[in-house]
């Protein structure tokens, strides 16, 4: 990985890119490095945000400027935190892989080359990371699936996905949740909502979670989808 | 608790303020006010904190209070009266109880702000009442609604007004380079720059299109650059090279190339730019553009120190009449 770039972005913000194109580790290390910047709770930053493979930082003008968030970001960078000491979390979320709720299950599986079973094995088995949140609030990108996953998106757009729908495209999933068209294959169906504006607590993840899917049945997934005590059955657990 | 009577209005209205930062790593861009200068000028006329106003994109409506309130119309130039009276833009004025405010088309702008003295108030969703469309918080006002509001506790506060910059008639708007600026090939900014836009019928609070004549501005490239966090007032140039000029409700993350960033300071003439608007755009340097940057609380005390009393003539006074002139005079003979 080449040395980060940092640049400006608006009269209050600065830019750490760590790669121009996404990796794991370009991720990894963008995901970690805002969370350093955040511990360090510099004199006049207003806001720490990591995406694909950059962080941003902005900061009030009256309290800072960018000569000095540069050189303080700087030195962070050369001096990573030994150990990343802020608690990870894992997500465990119920999906129902029938053909009523994976309609494009066959197809994607065919483009990864691998049999429906073994998708929803290698889908459910894997440990995912949140790799950025966006698109729409709260919608998570998890990665990555393994090489064989690397399928592109399709040319012909879904008008629209069921708010939960589990969709796959290049290396990644995502827990839709935006009412608009998408290329993404629809290969599965959870009770998640990733966002809900009026709660105490509006977004379920954080960049850097991590997210395990267990496949349910179709009845059981429609059980979820009917409580209003539980978050689509989701359980989420500190890991060390 | 006071009230305002929506008994019609545009199909562009929503409550705005300066919106909800810190979401950002979440998904959720900011939102408020597309002209959040407006926002600020409203607060100093009426002498208040930083709160929420209603946002009229092109069109008012008409409204009414249940007590006495001082108003306040910034931002955009619109048509606008009480009872038939004239109401003056930029300036601090009395709305009595069962007074009807019908607020017209935009003369000039956009987007045009109604303030109330003691704020709206409904309830805040993550710190804000601004309505953010795309993120389902809050929505489009409708006829028939009535919304809560803070009490005036100065209704008969001295009247005053400010002479805001004038940002609704486009013109040279500056941009500071962005983390992609080094993507495009050196004429393509250069060329960007010497072009006259003309601001496309095609805007909402997320962008605004930008019409121009000649090639589009790509990036040599091509297209698969990695997704990047965005800010508003960044110029994204989309797959045939067509410029939008993001605004407050954009997404946080995009990934088509962006050219640079509009100044905050500059940011309102872009959002005030009705349809057919000329604009143009210049680079500055991030030295230079880091000497506008000002934070919300700095820019309001600059426009606090603004604002003038207004001396009023009698004469343009329509409803001299109606004022209690004569209240505060005693008899004398009870001294």
């Amino acid at each position: 990985m080449t040395d980060p770039e940092i640049c400006p972005l608006g009269v209050d913000g600065v830019l750490i890119r760590f790669a121009r194109t996404l990796t794991e580790a370009a991720n990894t290390r963008a995901i970690a490095f805002a969370r350093q910047v955040k511990a360090a709770a510099l004199q006049g930053v207003t806001e720490v945000a990591s995406s694909l493979t950059s962080v941003r930082v902005g900061f009030d003008p009256a309290l800072t400027d960018r000569a000095n968030i540069t050189t303080q970001l700087t030195h962070l960078l050369a001096n990573p935190a030994a150990k990343d000491s802020a608690p990870h979390r894992l997500w465990q979320i119920p999906v129902a892989f029938g053909p009523d709720h994976a309609p494009q299950l066959a197809e994607a599986a065919a483009l990864a080359g691998v049999t429906q079973d073994q998708a929803i094995a290698e889908i459910t088995t894997q440990k995912l990371r949140v790799i950025a949140l966006g698109f729409a609030p709260g919608q998570p990108y998890l990665g990555m699936l393994p090489q064989h996953w690397d399928i592109p998106r399709q040319s012909k757009l879904t008008p629209q996905m069921p708010n939960g729908a589990l969709v796959v495209a290049v290396r990644q999933l995502i827990i839709f949740a935006a009412d608009a068209p998408t290329g993404w294959r629809h290969i599965g169906q959870s009770a998640f909502q990733v966002y809900q504006p009026d709660a105490a607590k509006p977004f379920a993840f954080q960049p850097g979670d991590t997210v395990q899917f267990c496949a349910v049945g179709d009845a059981e997934l429609t059980a979820l989808q009917n409580r209003s005590d539980t978050n689509g059955g989701a359980q989420v657990s500190a890991v060390t | 608790m006071p009230h305002l009577m929506i008994h019609s209005i545009g199909p562009g209205v929503t409550v705005q303020d300066l919106g909800r930062p810190g979401w950002t790593a979440q998904g959720l861009s900011t939102g408020g006010a597309a002209d959040r200068r407006a926002i600020l000028e409203a607060a100093a006329i009426l002498d208040t904190p930083i709160q929420a106003g209603l946002e009229m994109m092109g069109f008012g409506g008409v409204f009414s209070v249940d007590r006495d309130t001082r108003i306040a119309l910034t931002g955009a130039q619109m048509q606008a009266s009480i009872d038939g009276a004239p109401v003056p833009q930029n300036t601090a004025v009395l709305l009595r109880a069962r007074q009807k405010l019908t607020i017209g088309g935009a003369k000039q702008g956009v987007y045009g702000y109604l303030s109330f003295a003691g704020g709206i108030a409904t309830p805040q969703i993550m710190g804000s009442r601004a309505a953010h469309l795309t993120a389902a918080i809050g929505g489009l006002l409708q006829a028939g609604a009535t919304l809560p509001l803070g009490k005036d506790t100065t209704p008969l506060a001295p009247p005053v007004r400010l002479t805001p910059d004038d940002r609704c008639a486009g013109g040279t708007v500056r941009v500071m380079p962005g983390p992609q600026t080094g993507y495009f090939d050196a004429q393509t900014p250069a060329r960007f720059t010497k072009t006259q836009f003309t601001r496309s019928p095609r805007g909402n609070r997320q962008g605004v299109r930008l019409d121009y004549d000649g090639d589009g501005f790509t990036l040599s490239g091509g297209l698969n650059i990695t997704s990047d966090l965005i800010v508003p007032g960044d110029i994204q140039m989309t797959g045939d090279g067509v410029p939008y000029v993001l605004l407050a409700e954009c997404q946080t993350i995009g990934g088509y190339p962006r050219i640079g960033t509009v100044l905050p300071a500059d940011l309102p003439i872009v959002a005030q730019s009705a349809p057919g608007t000329k604009l143009r755009f210049v680079f500055v340097t991030v030295q230079e553009a880091d000497t506008t940057a000002t934070s919300d609380k700095a820019t309001l005390a600059a426009l606090r120190a603004q604002v003038t009393p207004i001396i009023r003539d009698p004469h343009d006074i329509a409803d001299l009449l109606s004022y209690q002139l004569i209240s505060g005079v005693t008899a004398g003979n009870e001294l």
